[in-house]
């Protein structure tokens, strides 16, 4: 049985750029905006950072960091695991100077995504020429229509149950200057939106965004040198599926067995008894409305099929007994992926320190973030939670 | 006795009718042609209707009993690759399978008959398969564009347990060619119809169907039928029946009014509805024309009522469904530029990653587990490649696989979804998550359906379709798509 991460390294500095259609940056100018903010932010200067992991899908080598910041010959390391990208970066980091190798590390996540003239995600691999016509909001489209099924909701009432999903991230990310979108939308113009994959329609969908976030991470011991209000790493879990989804008939495709067992591995590393009582808020991977839905079934808020309840009760309003993506979530505050775990965890950190304006959380103690790479069937799931 | 020991046959769902034309035309002195045309679906082509047709005709055979395979078309989707090659693979023929690819005339189909009665004869193949099938393009606006349509046959030939014996042929060879294309034309070229119809078919077809007639001392009230496949005016058809002195009884129609003329398979495809209707000791003649022609004498025997089901002619002909309208005509086949989605490009192919998986992509080959019996199959739907399954996804045993064919199975839609952002000439693309019967799941780009009527739990079959070609390398990328259960 492992110790695991619980309390042995903290976040004492975070940054993070304004996510959106960012035409006037580079993805330099936005790694340089996250990481000077988060230097800002931790009180130290460039030199003090003895290594760095970056997060993005495209490219290749660290050079991207190191260039864009004008580095001085620092170990840094590229990771890459689709849209938990940032989540990986910030795990690497915390276990280097866990280890004791570094003192003080920077992780730092970015996405340029708004260059490639297309949307969507993108992304060109070699191909044996087999690949399905199907887009990502293909494939979470086959989630909503068997969750439908399977509980016994007409189309119309499971679009309903799945569109105050995004009305309330709009209506969190509205609070927030750094979101993508700054507006509010309603329940009626969610069901009425053109349909991109039925049954979801693009209001279903989040936004395709450029941005950086970046974090400052030390050992627990030391972190109160930095600032008197640093937040605690409690767990980092990544949880990697075999393709059970695609391959085998067990897999229901009503949940995400990734996310359930990430959760699982998570609560148990933080010593976490009864997430939805325990856990005061989370920043989940909202990138349609369904996957929302069924997250708060797997990391266990909802009960299997219930979570209907919930959000007809507004559990996961931000006045709500568990308030989920104050920050605007993927809908609303944007989807750079390399870029959305970290900010997940900017939006954690400043709750926790009290810092989030009039999205503020009344006394929050731990805060969940949750990143899904991949698709229903097959995923790369990261869990990490952070506290006082 | 030498002859054919099973058929089976191809029309595409999707059929148009000749109004469509005239709507977006007008028609010659403002009249419409009568009739429809089957259409291949734009992930249709030769290829895959040939492959159609050959499974149609093999149910119930030992593929392995197959000596070879000729391919017949004019309109190859390769100048330089042997297709029959890619189809023996979808029908997991044996490695030492004679394969040929035969083109260039409209009769190719009679043209790889022949061949393969001679090596039966010959006594170096016991069965040999032949396959026609023919996607041919006319240009816009004219009346030959009204007049093609696409499908395809197949027939097993060999010397023994034969539905109908080849009792003699007889072929003539002429230079006239009444039809032709360069090797850059995407559409048929012709010269004015009279010359040609006079000097080509309604000279030559009465040449070789008397010269088969007098080479076996026969008159046209020894056969049963006549089943010649017909000019694209198919005026002459009628004519050269009755030139020839035979009743209508006799004459098999040349679908002119449901299929449209399928160039070098049309002469196939009608024999297959001639067989359809046979009854023991039917003599049958058959001929085709192209640059000359070929003709025979074939004579049904007993064991055509040992036959097991096939879905052949008539059944494909009852199962069909409207083409929207000529637009979606022009779209299919590509005869107009349209504004692509603005999505990721699909990736570079790779020729070595596909021959490493070259039974997956052609025969849908996953594999069962042998340690827990589990069928899997992994072909990258999302992933864009296969990966070869060397652990068992349920027991995580380690190279304990047979190989499991997957092509062949009936399925049932787990999930599915209408994409309406996916890159596809047929939009919307219906994508289902499909659970095999026997075990085993996958996720498939579905073609043939109605957007509206695909559900949860609705029963699927597999078909082999061309998803797209990857134009900067030159490849055709073949793989398997759902279709509802088509008849």
């Amino acid at each position: 049985m492992p110790e695991g991460i619980k309390d042995k390294v903290c976040i004492v500095g975070m940054g993070c750029t304004k996510f959106g259609e960012n035409w006037d940056k580079s993805d330099a100018d936005m790694m340089v905006d996250a990481a000077y903010e988060a230097y800002e932010d931790a009180g130290i200067e460039p030199k003090d950072v003895q290594a760095a992991w970056l997060g993005t899908c495209w490219g290749m080598t660290a050079t991207m960091l190191s260039v864009a910041l004008k580095m001085q010959y620092k170990p840094i390391t590229r990771v890459e695991n689709a849209c938990a990208t940032g989540a990986e970066a910030l795990r690497n980091a915390c276990y280097a100077v866990a280890s004791g190798a570094y003192d003080v590390a920077l992780a730092i996540g970015y996405e340029k995504l708004k260059d490639q003239g297309i949307s969507g995600l993108g992304g060109t691999a070699i191909t044996t020429g087999v690949a399905s016509a199907m887009t990502a909001p293909g494939a979470f489209a086959m989630l909503a229509t068997k969750y439908f099924a399977r509980y016994g909701l007409s189309p119309s009432e499971g679009k309903r149950m799945i569109a105050e999903i995004p009305v309330k991230n709009h209506r969190h990310g509205s609070l927030n200057p750094k979101a993508h979108y700054q507006r509010q939308i309603t329940v009626e113009q969610v069901l009425n939106a053109p349909m991109i994959a039925w049954p979801l329609g693009i209001l279903d969908a989040c936004g395709v965004s450029d941005g950086a976030a970046a974090a400052i991470v030390v050992r627990a011991e030391d972190a109160k040198k930095f600032r008197p209000d640093p937040v605690y790493i409690k767990a980092l879990q990544i949880c990697v599926g075999p393709a059970e989804g695609q391959m085998s008939q067990v897999y229901d495709y009503t949940h995400l067995e990734e996310t359930y067992r990430a959760g699982q591995m998570a609560y148990e590393e933080a010593g976490i008894k009864n997430p939805r009582q325990e856990i005061s808020m989370a920043e989940v991977h909202d990138c349609f409305s369904i996957t929302e839905a069924v997250i708060m079934e797997d990391l266990q808020f909802s009960p299997r099929g219930r979570v209907k309840e919930d959000i007809e009760a507004g559990t996961f309003n931000l006045d709500g007994e568990l308030p989920v993506q104050p920050d605007g979530g993927l809908k609303c505050f944007g989807h750079p992926i390399g870029a959305s775990g970290l900010r997940m965890m900017y939006e954690m950190y400043l709750q926790l320190q009290g810092r989030a304006g009039p999205r503020q959380i009344k006394n929050p103690q731990l805060g969940l973030t949750h990143n899904l790479g991949g698709f229903p069937h097959l995923s790369v799931i990261s869990c990490n939670i952070a506290g006082l | 006795m030498i002859g054919i020991k099973s058929y089976g046959a191809y029309v595409p769902l999707h059929r148009l009718d000749r109004s469509e034309f005239f709507r977006a035309w007008g028609g010659i002195f403002g009249m419409s042609i009568p009739g429809e045309k089957a259409v291949a679906n734009f992930d249709e082509d030769s290829v895959t209707m040939a492959v159609e047709a050959a499974i149609d005709c093999i149910n119930g055979t030992d593929i392995n009993e197959v000596d070879g395979l000729f391919f017949a078309t004019t309109t190859s989707p390769y100048k330089d690759r042997l297709c029959s090659g890619i189809i023996a693979m979808v029908l997991d023929m044996r490695r030492d399978v004679r394969t040929m690819d035969v083109t260039g005339s409209l009769r190719a189909g009679t043209t790889a008959i022949v061949s393969a009665i001679d090596a039966i004869k010959a006594g170096t193949a016991a069965n040999i398969m032949v396959t026609a099938a023919d996607t041919i393009l006319a240009a816009p606006a004219g009346d030959f564009e009204q007049a093609f349509g696409d499908g395809s046959a197949a027939l097993l030939l060999g010397s023994d347990n034969v539905i109908a014996s080849v009792e003699g042929s007889y072929s003539v060879t002429d230079e006239f060619a009444g039809m032709w294309r360069t090797s850059d034309d995407t559409f048929v070229r012709s010269w004015e119809d009279r010359m040609i119809l006079d000097k080509g078919y309604s000279s030559i077809m009465p040449e070789v169907i008397s010269g088969l007639m007098n080479k076996y001392g026969l008159t046209t009230k020894d056969f049963t039928k006549m089943v010649c496949d017909s000019p694209l005016d198919v005026r002459r058809h009628a004519r050269l029946a009755r030139e020839l002195g035979f009743d209508e009884s006799q004459v098999q129609d040349p679908m002119f009014m449901t299929v449209g003329n399928t160039g070098c398979a049309l002469a196939m495809m009608m024999l297959v509805a001639a067989l359809e209707e046979a009854k023991v000791g039917d003599k049958i003649l058959f001929a085709s024309y192209g640059n000359g022609a070929d003709a025979f004498v074939l004579e049904v025997t007993p064991e055509i009522d040992k036959l097991g089901y096939r879905r052949g002619m008539k059944n494909h002909l009852a199962s069909k469904k409207s083409l929207r309208n000529y637009e979606t005509y022009l779209r299919w086949r590509r005869l107009v530029a349209i504004e692509r989605a603005l999505r990721p490009e699909l990736g570079p192919t790779t020729i070595a990653g596909q021959w490493r998986d070259r039974k997956l992509i052609l025969g849908l080959w996953g594999k069962k587990c042998q340690a827990c019996g589990t069928p899997q199959i992994i072909q990258g739907a999302t992933l864009g490649m296969g990966t070869p399954t060397r652990v068992c996804i349920n027991c995580q045993a380690k190279d304990q696989f047979e190989g499991y064919r997957f092509s062949d199975k009936k399925a049932k839609i787990f999930t599915f979804t209408q994409d309406h952002l996916a890159d596809t000439l047929d939009p919307p693309a219906v994508i289902t998550t499909v659970d095999f019967e026997g075990g085993g799941r996958a996720i498939f780009d579905m073609t043939d359906r109605d957007p509206d009527e695909v559900s949860v739990e609705m029963p699927v079959e597999m078909t082999f379709r061309k998803l797209y070609y990857d134009a900067p390398r030159g490849i055709h990328n073949y793989f398997w798509k759902t279709r509802p259960v088509r008849c």
